[in-house]
């Protein structure tokens, strides 16, 4: 990289960037030389950057009205939306934007999926991008329970319920979680604090998942390692940079739409209603981008073991690395994993469908189905895949491909003219 | 250096983390402990309830610690159909002589013991409670019969004080 060699052009800029680099790390980022030949699930990176900022800003100016009180935050929700300049504008960028941000993040994940962009040597941005994940999970959760409705509450309920299922210090637990003996005012007051605080640890955590990322650089749809900088590469400004934002605001299309068209589609009527610790509301689901992980938890008849196994499902992806044992990283080579990929895909989408259904019947047995194939893809499909595939033979560039095509058609042309 | 030297050495680095470590956690702990149940919370103990408007059959909802308290009176079919099942059907054996000190009168958590939603009366296939949340079904005892509760719904500490007032807690 060019970075070292960086000297600002103006006087100022030179005493300035001698005593605080900022202009270097500036001239890395914009020179910073990217695969010229990443595609628009690429551009998921910068989008959910764009879905932090906006939670952060909306969470911030939410917070100049919000009260959190058992008594009061109910009714302090409906004053954002009735009374404060723009609340309701703001409060459904927030709400939506959380379903925004979970969006981007599954395509986000299952692009690494797809391309093997966890695979070495970027096993620490994965690792990292995982802890985002959890985190980012614990905001949406504490960020519910705020408005202090009927789903807010109980969705609060069972969740911190999960780990009376540990055995012996289970209760007690639950009970320091809670500060009292139900979810109550002290359990509000503390999910608010932490709701605030896990935006900035995630901001953090992305700091560090880019930095990482420009160690090794990106991977790309071929998953080839290349040379850097290259006829293979591109600086990110201004190519990519225009890529992101154009993909970015197409991603704002759909943001935009449901914020003005349907901003309670992705809600529950029940939240609407305050928070009554007497009566639970007749079907209790999550939001839609934990459903998945709701449906394993169900499908287990031990309540332990139910709360292992939904741990355990998210905590699989972090040991992936060393679970897929394939050398090669791109699914474009590898015919039998982009078939189970697929699967893969499938699978998660039928145990989101089936978390939203009651537990009973056919859906339960759907359910466990789906759980095991889940488990299956992990532990067994993906480290037997990496010794028995046969893959297809890796281009040496991503130019070459290209390149033998030009040349193979020149070649046929001149065959032609020579008939 | 000497061994001596270095083992006092060693002897110093142990020490010093050991007071380090205790320092630490001499710290932490109030920051920790803040979280647990405060005062205010713990003073709200016990709730007195009047049943003397409770007929045979029908149950009220009290709330006791923020949590849900069922108190049934139970009608004399649903005691004996209570008392008549057998200890190897229970998943969490337990006698309904043990869980009704008047066996006219249920009084337990209605807190499912999966994951604490209110079941509703008089629902599910043992004619007790059924929680709508993830199906669990408890008999006229509030035992759990069926479903992914592990254990049956817990009798918290009562006592008559007079004929027509239960105080919980």
């Amino acid at each position: 990289m060019s970075d070292h060699d960086y000297v600002p052009k103006s006087k100022f800029g030179k005493w300035f960037n001698d005593r605080l680099p900022l202009l270097t790390l500036g001239n890395h980022l914009t020179d910073y030389p990217t695969p010229k030949n990443l595609n628009y699930w690429w551009t998921f990176g910068g989008i959910l950057s764009f879905c932090l900022i906006v939670q952060i800003i909306t969470g911030l100016t939410l917070a100049m009205h919000y009260i959190a009180h058992a008594d009061l935050a109910f009714e302090s929700v409906e004053h954002i939306m009735r009374d404060v300049n723009y609340g309701w504008l703001i409060r459904y960028i927030h709400a939506n934007g959380a379903s925004m941000f979970f969006l981007a993040v599954y395509i986000h994940i299952f692009r690494s999926l797809f391309y093997g962009s966890y695979k070495s040597p970027r096993e620490i941005i994965w690792i990292i991008g995982i802890i985002i994940y959890l985190l980012m999970m614990a905001a949406a959760f504490m960020g519910y329970v705020l408005p202090w409705g009927q789903m807010s509450f109980w969705g609060a309920t069972v969740i911190t319920n999960l780990f009376s299922a540990i055995p012996f210090i289970g209760e007690g637990i639950v009970q320091w979680l809670w500060g009292g003996y139900s979810v109550d005012n002290p359990t509000l007051t503390r999910f608010f604090t932490l709701h605030y605080l896990i935006p900035f640890l995630i901001l953090g955590l992305v700091v560090l998942h880019i930095w990482a990322l420009h160690v090794p650089g990106n991977n790309n749809p071929i998953g080839i390692d290349i040379k850097k900088p290259s006829k293979d590469t591109v600086p990110f400004h201004p190519y990519i940079v225009i890529k992101d934002g154009f993909a970015l605001l197409m991603f704002t299309i759909v943001f935009a739409f449901f914020v003005f068209y349907s901003p309670n589609i992705l809600g529950h009527a029940d939240n609407y209603i305050e928070a009554n610790p007497m009566v639970t509301p007749a079907h209790i689901v999550p939001e839609w981008y934990l459903l998945p992980f709701y449906a394993i938890l169900r499908s287990v008849p031990d309540k332990l073991m139910g709360v292992v196994a939904m741990l355990s499902a998210i905590l699989v992806l972090a040991a992936l690395p060393w679970l897929d044992t394939s050398k090669i990283r791109s699914a474009i080579f590898r015919p039998l994993y982009k078939q189970f990929y697929w699967i893969l895909v499938i699978d998660v989408l039928i145990l989101g469908y089936v978390g939203a259904m009651p537990a009973e019947g056919l859906y339960l047995l759907i359910a466990r189905v789906a759980t095991a194939y889940y488990f299956i893809h992990f532990l067994i499909i993906l480290p037997v895949l990496g010794s028995k595939e046969k893959t297809i033979p890796l281009p040496l560039s991503i130019t070459e491909p290209v390149l033998e095509a030009t040349l193979s058609s020149a070649t046929i042309r001149e065959k032609e003219s020579l008939n | 250096m000497s061994e001596k030297k270095t083992k006092r050495r060693e002897f110093l680095y142990t020490a010093s983390y050991a007071v380090g470590a205790v320092g630490v956690g001499a710290v932490v702990w109030p920051l920790i402990d803040q979280m647990n149940p405060d005062a205010s919370v713990k003073a709200l103990a016990s709730t007195e309830v009047d049943v003397s408007s409770l007929e045979p059959g029908k149950a009220i909802t009290v709330l006791w610690r923020g949590k849900p308290v069922f108190i049934k009176r139970r009608t004399p079919e649903e005691i004996a159909e209570a008392r008549a099942v057998k200890m190897e059907e229970l998943k969490d054996p337990q006698k309904d002589e043990d869980r009704a000190k008047d066996p006219e009168w249920l009084v337990m958590l209605g807190v499912c013991t999966h994951l604490g939603c209110v079941p509703l009366n008089d629902k599910g296939d043992y004619n007790g409670w059924f929680c709508p949340c993830h199906g669990s079904h408890y008999d006229t005892s509030g035992r759990i019969r069926k479903g992914p509760a592990p254990t049956n719904m817990e009798v918290p500490k009562y006592e008559f004080v007079n004929t027509n007032t239960i105080k919980i807690g």
